[in-house]
């Protein structure tokens, strides 16, 4: 058995890919910085469950943590506002500390 | 009453509705080739139907009071319920607890994940295309036009469910509830406020 790749507060970007199938990364997500809250488990893939298909090896699910403002350009809560999102191992890429980035939560 | 004050009533059925015909001949297909039973349909959509919310109320009113049950079920919900004999189907069971300054709204963009096995099934507005995609971008303006409008300072946080997870908000204890019994306590755990819509119902209001 291998370790989660992710740890609780590591920062993440969502993939942006726009692959046809049966995705459950939703497109609003896609390229967007936030920071892993929570480690759930590992999964059958949806994407290939999806089509008849076994969904192994089964992947890594975890609850990331975006800012709200960071996801709509016009968001009009509060800018502390959040939104969690579960989001599957090979759809996360890690991000160096170093790294510039905006809005992360 | 007589009976000649309205138009003829008319129930919807599987009349003209390509899908609900569909579903009708792979039935009664299956049926004639011995795979289930009617009774098996019928037996298996009773148990679909059988959950509700006051099952998730039973739950939350028994967070209120116990402190100890509170903290199992923020830790694992599916093992929490079961000490309670609710089963959960879903893979897991995600809590998630409103503070005072923190609210927890619950939604699904791609479909409409929602913790059937315990809750039954989700109101018409939730699996609904303009609830799906406001309440990921306008949250505080669905729930004011729901009827509830979130204080500012209170930090609005929406659950996406995407995948595996299911979710159930914890509300919190409307004041004024002290030493009240836990059967009087879950009849103020609205279904809406186990989404995270509205708070729980306030007896004073």
């Amino acid at each position: 058995m291998t370790l989660p790749r992710f740890s609780i507060g590591d920062l993440v970007r969502i993939a942006d890919r726009m692959p046809m199938g049966h995705m459950r990364t939703p497109a609003y997500v896609r390229g967007r910085i936030g920071r892993v809250e929570g480690y759930c488990g590992a999964f059958p893939n949806p994407e290939t469950l999806a089509y008849g298909g076994d969904g192994l090896p089964d992947r890594d699910l975890y609850r990331v943590h975006l800012a709200q403002p960071s996801l709509w350009p016009n968001y009009n809560g509060a800018p502390e506002d959040t939104l969690e999102i579960e989001i599957y191992d090979h759809w996360l890429e890690p991000i160096d500390a170093s790294d510039e980035y905006d809005h992360a939560p | 009453m007589p009976h000649d004050h309205h138009a003829p009533i008319k129930i919807p059925d599987v009349e003209g509705d390509p899908d609900a015909l569909t579903t009708r001949a792979l039935k009664e297909l299956l049926i004639a080739k011995g795979y289930f039973t009617a009774d098996d349909v019928r037996r298996k959509i009773e148990e679909i139907q059988s959950p509700g919310p006051h099952q998730g109320a039973a739950l939350i009113a028994a967070a209120w009071v116990d402190p100890e049950f509170r903290k199992r079920l923020l830790t694992d919900g599916k093992a929490a319920a079961a000490e309670m004999g609710y089963l959960i189907g879903e893979a897991a069971l995600v809590v998630v607890e409103n503070t005072h300054d923190l609210h927890n709204l619950i939604t699904c963009t791609l479909c409409s994940c929602y913790p059937r096995s315990l809750l039954g099934q989700p109101p018409p507005w939730y699996t609904s295309k303009a609830y799906r995609a406001r309440s990921v971008v306008d949250p505080r303006g669905v729930m004011a036009e729901l009827g509830w409008t979130p204080p500012q300072g209170l930090q609005i946080r929406v659950h996406d469910s995407t995948a595996d997870m299911r979710y159930l908000v914890l509300p919190l204890r409307p004041p004024g509830t002290e030493g009240w019994s836990q059967s009087d306590l879950a009849r103020l755990v609205s279904r809406d406020s186990m989404i995270g819509i509205a708070p729980a119902t306030n007896p004073v209001t």
